[in-house]
């Protein structure tokens, strides 16, 4: 299967099928994953190559054990690289920080720290110089965009599940990362909580414009979110299979998303090639 | 949010709960439905307190006249039919002389447990009388430059019940000082564990009895120079180096196995290591922490009684000694009186870090 890459609008390829360097945020080449086993090497990942441009928003799908899971914390910088590399604007990445903000399938709040102390961790650690009040500010802010205002002294382990991610998400977009990485962070929640928080996590996205990479089992999660869907083959030696262009106008509704004419179209080519 | 403190959520958090259920009892608030729960939470853990007490008198019973045949059966015997006659009477009167030395009853350990009282009472107002006379003298001795004197009478038992807690106190806080940060080190580096571990599996088994002995060797050569008493000095670091290894174990596993997915948020946000160490390696295995402290406090309590008894330092664990050595009239029921005295403080120290745990931890799980 050849990789795809349909010409957008505002983007010129380059002649070899990349996009031009200015535009790239995050650059994946050759990225080769090893598990070494008793019986001999295990290849997770070979010869990945993808491009991600700033301000895009793509999305992940692929079977389980694909390896998505390990691309993505080899982003994090949490995985160590077996061969290739990967870039953050043209930076070669050296293990995890506070540049790539993860939203982790579980919510991973300290479960002693309230909402707010949560949040404050991250932000105390990226804005070391600003004053007391305006750390406490930017973590207030961004939980009331999760919708949390109420609950910003509550502990952790008092909130329910879905009132977890959304202090998951408040704490990974206070940061300001130049990279936001998700492993599906809806994956445990119930379908209704789930919608409710693609609706959150799209309206903050839609204001902060952060390059995001979000894996996914759904495919309608990864149609409503992406610019782009990015299809992986099944393990081992996973890579690219194919990726979709979504052309769906943003902001988008669910509603508006759903009633388009494409959206059948652009599901019917994920679920034919998650079926093939 | 205010919540309101009421004796039964209070009570609740000791693992005390039985004494709400008590109280709704008697100020009548007690719900139809709830009366089972008062016959399961109270009657019947009362009924098995009055039966062990039934069974103990009747055992205690048994042992008396076992004895009492044996020596009257040994009167006949050694010194003939008269003397058996005599010794049935001299048993008979209860006279102390003759008394069968055995098993207590119930009653028996109660007015030991009184006369213990008594003469307390009698020891403290000796003592109060005597800082009260020598208070003007000592004085004047402390300007010139002299040591006071000090009341240098017997212990009462209750004084030797606080000497015991302060013996176990300072074991528990050595301990706790020693482990924790040892345990959080071995538990952060996995060379430090592997460098550890025989050291752990080698001392941890060792008896009481031995580390006391150890200890004496040391501190008896290190104080060679010193007139004080040593023995309080060699108890409670023989209690505190007997009492530290479920803690250092504890923790060490505690620190070790924190959450993955606390230690990636950590990685990720670039936390330092002392901000990893206290705002996220310590919180997360607090719980763990405690179950180990709690642990070695009970263990520093058992211990404490058998090298008390070997250091010959005040408390619970030389009175028994000394009671059973004495062989006085009343020495066996003294010695259950002291039984049951360390069994209860036992439980209250159990209850107290129970308390404190629940206290300080995140992890709000019912904890036993």
């Amino acid at each position: 299967m050849a990789t795809i890459i349909k010409d957008k609008a505002n983007v010129t390829l380059t002649e070899n099928g990349l996009f031009p360097s200015s535009e790239v945020m995050l650059d994946l080449k050759n990225l080769k994953k090893v598990y070494p086993t008793p019986k001999g090497d295990y290849v997770v990942l070979e010869d990945l190559n993808l491009q991600i441009k700033k301000e895009e928003f793509v999305t992940i799908i692929g079977h389980s054990g694909c390896g998505k899971t390990t691309m993505l914390s080899m982003i994090a910088g949490l995985n160590p690289i077996s061969g290739g590399n990967i870039s953050v604007l043209s930076k070669h990445i050296k293990g995890p920080g506070p540049d790539r903000g993860v939203i982790f399938q579980a919510p991973s709040l300290m479960p002693w720290m309230t909402a707010l102390q949560n949040v404050l961790l991250g932000v105390n650690q990226v804005f070391p110089d600003a004053t007391k009040k305006q750390r406490n500010d930017i973590a207030k802010y961004y939980l009331q965009k999760v919708g949390l205002e109420d609950s910003f002294n509550k502990r952790a382990s008092d909130l329910s599940q879905g009132m977890q991610q959304r202090v998951g998400i408040a704490r990974a977009f206070a940061i300001k990362p130049k990279v936001l990485l998700l492993d599906e962070p809806f994956g445990m929640l119930d379908s209704l909580t789930r919608g409710e928080l693609q609706d959150i996590l799209i309206e903050i996205w839609n204001k902060e414009k952060i390059t995001a990479v979000m894996i996914t089992h759904d495919v309608d999660e990864a149609i409503f979110l992406a610019d782009r869907v990015v299809m992986m083959t099944s393990g081992p030696k996973a890579k690219i299979g194919d990726v979709l262009n979504i052309d769906f106008e943003r902001p988008r509704t669910r509603k508006s998303v759903l009633e388009h004419d494409d959206y059948y179209k652009y599901r019917k080519h994920l679920i034919d090639f998650l079926e093939h | 949010m205010k919540q309101s403190i009421t004796l039964g959520k209070v009570t609740k958090f000791m693992g005390l709960g039985f004494l709400s259920t008590l109280k709704d009892l008697f100020t009548g608030k007690l719900e139809k439905e709830d009366f089972i729960n008062f016959l399961r939470k109270v009657v019947v853990p009362l009924a098995s307190v009055l039966l062990f007490i039934g069974l103990w008198h009747m055992g205690s019973q048994s042992l008396y006249n076992i004895e009492a045949e044996f020596k009257i059966e040994k009167a006949l015997n050694d010194q003939g039919p008269a003397a058996a006659e005599a010794m049935r009477e001299c048993i008979a009167s209860g006279d102390v002389s003759c008394k069968p030395n055995t098993l207590p009853s119930p009653a028996q350990v109660w007015d030991s447990y009184k006369s213990l009282l008594r003469d307390h009472n009698i020891i403290s107002a000796d003592k109060a009388a005597f800082i009260e006379k020598t208070a003007a003298l000592n004085e004047k001795r402390i300007a010139e430059g002299k040591d006071a004197i000090t009341y240098t009478g017997r212990p009462s038992f209750v004084d030797q019940i606080f000497r015991s807690l302060k013996t176990v106190f300072a074991g528990f806080l050595l301990a706790l000082v020693i482990a924790v940060p040892l345990g959080i080190f071995i538990g952060l580096s996995p060379t430090l564990k592997s460098s550890f571990n025989w050291f752990i599996q080698i001392f941890k088994p060792v008896s009481p009895v031995v580390w006391y002995l150890l200890v004496f060797m040391i501190v008896k050569t290190l104080l060679i120079d010193s007139n004080e008493d040593s023995s309080f000095t060699i108890s409670f670091i023989s209690v505190g180096l007997c009492s530290m290894w479920a803690t250092l174990v504890n923790t060490a596993m505690g620190v070790s196995s924190v959450d993955k997915d606390y230690i990636n948020v950590a990685k990720v946000l670039k936390l330092g290591p002392f901000q990893k160490i206290f705002k996220v390696v310590l919180p997360s295995s607090l719980p763990l922490i405690f179950t180990g402290l709690k642990i070695t406090l009970s263990v520093a309590w058992m211990v404490l009684i058998a090298i008390e008894l070997l250091a010959q330092s005040p408390g619970l664990g030389l009175f028994v000694w000394e009671e059973f050595q004495n062989g006085a009239n009343d020495s066996n029921a003294k010695i259950i009186v002291a039984m049951f005295v360390i069994g209860i403080i036992g439980f209250l120290l159990d209850r107290l870090m129970l308390t404190i745990q629940n206290w300080v931890s995140f992890d709000k799980t019912d904890a036993i």
